[in-house]
């Protein structure tokens, strides 16, 4: 349909749940997909505005049954409840960890700000950023 | 029921499914769809009070692509009755010849493109014959304005009978409680003490909105709801279609948050009308601005009065607690009653007067929200404390502890304090305040303050799970419970307590999620009490199983203490990888009606919540901005199933409240919602994250009635956090607040009032 959104194109014609609308204002940061690389508000973005870009979503990250750094800091860190913003949470963390390797507290709040948890597991997040920080390849 | 903590029980294991999370996999009703479904959109009042004089809907009905246009008129022709509730049944499927908020549902658009239905919306005419509104739970308890015509309780609430067809009232329930002789001890005090406080209408905001799907095909409902108490559902549901239970099927997968906002009836009954109307599978998704006129928090007005000894005993209290319930109960009658019944506050009073109205207004509903009204009350009665402490220049903490409610001591409704470490919490809390060290409150642009807060709840009773416990053939075990996981943690914690009994590896254990065909019965998830009622079913089940399987091993002719596996017995006994092992356990805790005239009662709760709070904030006294530099919450939880998941919910509950303390208020003009989005209202991120917060059981604290000596925590972290908060504000500024929000703006305007020199207007 011409009016979906990127992320009713995902939903609907791949089966894919990892991004979802929740405010509709893209002000949550639970629809957030990466297009060409940068992290984009789902629910706000025509899918009309995809074509002849490189998307990429939750599904996306890790290979086959491995799941990636982030999501394996996630789960260790106890970094979700209820799960439904998790997936923008790491996609969101994972652009933090490209631009910021070693990220400051400071920078963590700051770069996951637009993204919100209800359940509020905001401290776990923050230690699964350090975790995941602490593990990747560019540290020390 | 006592029992040993052996090595599943306090094992801090990760969530069973958060591999699923993590990956974006995990089932929610928000993504499902099925086979020729039709999607609604609903249009809502614009007006808060009216007779709705007209419905036209041809226009939408002959848009291309529109399915149909439903009102209530074609609703009662198949649910003749088409009222719903849990304590009244007061609240319509769609606005029946008059609407009692703005925001209310008035008519649906059915299409099977979600925006052609929404686009449809507005080609619907709606003429209204505004009548005049009350907002003010005050005000509308002696207005002339009545929401309703005519009380209608439900048969569920025996103690809502004597309300049953009275009329000219808008005084949905009137909870009382009457002990010693309030009056005379009043008489007799040093010192009377009032002050009356309020709280704000704020929302749940789940981060999955409300959604229902329902599908009636002959005879037959399934629905998949986003709901915490699937059973209630089926049961509300099955009344209003005059369907046996069995008929009504409900199913529940994870949800994306709920915290009191998914109970009851939502969307359920809407879309089972829809369906059956349309004849199709129909889905119902909210968008977040909508979820504000479906459920939300009591604003309240607490008027507290106590009569104290010059030494700082209290002696008297007298409590007038009104609660805004909006134009539909819900469950408000029980939020009215529940925490009514605790609104004195855990002290020792041996004479106490509860007054707690439930009074309807033309607003959106109110019904559970963490806490059960709890957090309101405390806002309250922690408040006041403090200002009687300043007053008689006592000790904040010394005062507490002068007058506290201890172990063994009858509570205000007689019901004596059980198991409940109100006295170990405020000393955890004065030890990491460092209460009794020096500390600097500053002299200049910034001042500091800082405060603690104590709080209880009683628990919702009586109520029932039942659970099952299903081992197959090759000795894997299922667990079958209507407790639903929302995200605090449930399905993890219940596997860790049948692994407890079983000796199983809780992570191999299968939590099937509440479907009632298979499924049994379970009150609801909520009001904290779901480790403590589900995990006792759970663990009797599991008993039960065990039980089983030694009886097997006997009819099997095995030795005592034989090692053979489960699958093996079975296997001996049918031959082949057969059979089942089942384990049913069912619950209900001890319980005595409260006296309606006294409310006194010898077993008014099943187990006591218990949450405490301290915080440290700066204040500018030059704009009134502040920052909360240190957060506590200590709670007893009995022993923690799962101390990290545990920590977790508490921490968690915490800053949802810290946004109800700070910045959440939905703000409304005339009867009109001005804020009702996440734009406009603010709830916390990770800078709202104090950087000092500190989430802590009652080290050592047992339940001796809980499974494992567990009992709920969902609750626990939102009860004392905003008088803590308050109370450090006080201690900074000088000054009291008495209405929440707290917003640098009424901090500002407190400071300038104090100092001489008020703002306009105050």
């Amino acid at each position: 349909m011409p009016h979906d959104t990127v992320v009713e194109l995902l939903t609907n014609q791949f089966d894919l749940t990892g991004a979802r609308e929740s405010c509709g204002q893209g002000l949550c940061g639970c629809c957030t997909v990466l297009v060409d690389d940068k992290a984009v508000s789902g629910c706000l973005s025509l899918a009309w505005f995809l074509d002849g870009t490189e998307v990429r979503t939750i599904e996306g990250l890790g290979s086959g049954d491995r799941l990636d750094p982030v999501q394996e800091a996630f789960i260790e860190a106890g970094a979700l409840q209820c799960g439904f913003c998790t997936p923008g949470f790491i996609l969101m963390t994972k652009k933090l960890l490209e631009q910021h390797p070693k990220p400051t507290d400071d920078e963590i709040r700051h770069f996951l700000a637009g993204n919100l948890c209800r359940c509020s597991a905001y401290p776990e997040i923050v230690k699964a950023v350090q975790l995941a920080a602490s593990r990747s390849p560019t540290c020390p | 029921m006592v029992g040993e903590v052996g090595s599943n029980i306090g094992k801090s294991l990760p969530r069973l499914e958060a591999r699923e999370k993590v990956t974006g996999r995990v089932e929610y009703v928000h993504h499902l769809r099925l086979p020729g479904m039709l999607y609604g959109k609903i249009l809502r009042s614009t007006v808060p009070h009216g007779h709705i004089k007209n419905i036209d809907t041809c226009a939408a009905a002959a848009m291309e692509g529109v399915f149909r246009v439903v009102t209530i008129k074609d609703i009662r022709k198949i649910i003749p009755n088409p009222y719903y509730g849990p304590a009244f049944h007061d609240q319509p499927i769609l606005a029946d010849g008059k609407v009692r908020f703005a925001g209310e549902p008035v008519a649906v658009v059915l299409a099977a493109d979600k925006r052609v239905a929404e686009e449809a919306l507005a080609l619907i005419q709606v003429e209204y014959e505004a009548m005049p509104a009350v907002f003010d739970e005050v005000e509308a308890m002696t207005s002339d304005i009545l929401v309703h015509d005519e009380l209608k309780p439900a048969a569920t609430f025996p103690d809502l009978a004597h309300l049953r067809g009275r009329k000219g009232t808008n005084l949905a329930l009137d909870f009382k409680l009457r002990r010693g002789d309030t009056d005379a001890a009043f008489a007799k005090a040093d010192h009377v003490f009032e002050h009356t406080f309020h709280t704000q209408q704020v929302m749940h905001t789940p981060m999955e909105p409300f959604v229902s799907i329902a599908d009636y095909k002959d005879g037959h409902l399934t629905l998949h709801t986003a709901s915490q108490g699937p059973s209630f559902v089926r049961i509300e549901i099955a009344r209003l279609l005059g369907l046996p239970e069995n008929r009504v099927r409900v199913k529940v997968p994870y949800l994306g948050g709920g915290f009191g906002a998914k109970l009851y009836i939502k969307l359920e009954a809407l879309v089972t009308a829809l369906s059956m109307i349309a004849r199709r599978p129909v889905k119902i998704s909210l968008g977040m601005d909508e979820q504000f006129f479906v459920i939300t928090r009591h604003p309240c007005t607490f008027t507290i009065k106590s009569g104290v000894t010059k030494e700082g005993t209290i002696m008297a209290r007298h409590c007038e607690v009104v609660w805004n319930g909006g134009a539909y109960a819900d469950i408000g009658p029980r939020v009215t009653q529940k925490a009514g019944f605790t609104s004195a506050g855990p002290y020792d009073i041996d004479n106490v007067t509860i007054n707690s109205y439930a009074v309807y207004t033309n607003r959106p509903p109110c019904g559970a929200l963490r806490g059960f009204g709890a957090p309101q009350t405390a806002w309250a009665y922690e408040c006041h404390t403090d200002m009687i402490a300043n007053a008689l220049s006592i000790d904040k903490v010394e005062f507490r502890r002068k007058n506290l409610l201890r172990e063994g001591r009858p509570q205000a409704s007689g019901t004596p304090l059980r198991d409940a470490a109100i006295d170990r919490a405020l000393d955890q809390v004065v030890e990491c305040l460092g209460w009794n060290y020096p500390f600097d409150k500053g002299s200049g642009r910034i001042r500091r303050g800082r405060g603690l807060a104590i709080g209880f709840k009683g628990i919702t009773a009586p109520t029932t799970s039942v659970a099952i416990v299903n081992i197959c053939g090759d000795g894997s075990c299922a667990l079958y419970i209507g407790t639903v996981d929302m995200g605090q943690g449930s399905d993890t914690a219940m596997a860790q307590i049948a692994a407890e009994v079983l000796n199983l590896d809780p992570t191999k254990i299968r939590v099937i999620h509440p479907d009632t065909d298979v499924t049994p019965y379970d009150m609801g998830t909520l009001g904290s009490r779901s480790t403590f009622h589900m995990g006792n079913a759970v663990r009797l089940a599991a008993e039960d199983a065990k039980k089983k399987i030694s009886g097997l091993a006997n009819e099997l002719g095995l030795p005592d203490g034989s090692n053979e596996p489960v699958s093996g017995m079975l296997r001996r006994k049918y031959g082949m990888q057969a059979g089942n092992i089942i384990g049913i356990g069912s619950f209900i805790p001890d319980y005595e009606k409260p006296d309606p005239n006294t409310g006194q009662t010898k077993k008014g709760t099943p187990f006591w919540g218990v949450g405490a709070a301290g915080a440290e904030v700066e204040v500018d006294m030059e704009t009134g901005h502040f920052t909360i530099t240190k957060l506590i919450n200590v709670a007893d939880v009995g022993t923690p199933v799962n101390p990290k998941a545990l920590r977790q919910q508490l921490s968690g509950a915490g800053i949802m409240q810290l946004g109800h303390t700070t910045t959440e208020n939905m703000v409304f003009r005339d009867g009109q919602l001005t804020n009702g989005s996440l734009a406009d209202y603010k709830i916390p991120c990770l800078l709202d994250m104090p950087s000092d917060y500190v989430n802590e059981p009652v080290s050592g604290a047992y339940d001796r009635a809980g499974p494992f000596g567990a009992k709920g925590a969902g609750e626990s972290a939102s009860i004392a956090l905003s008088p803590a908060i308050g109370n450090a504000i006080a201690d900074a500024i000088g000054v009291h607040l008495t209405d929440l929000p707290i917003t640098p703006e009424a901090v500002f305007r407190a400071i300038r009032k104090v100092s001489g020199t008020p703002l306009a207007g105050d």
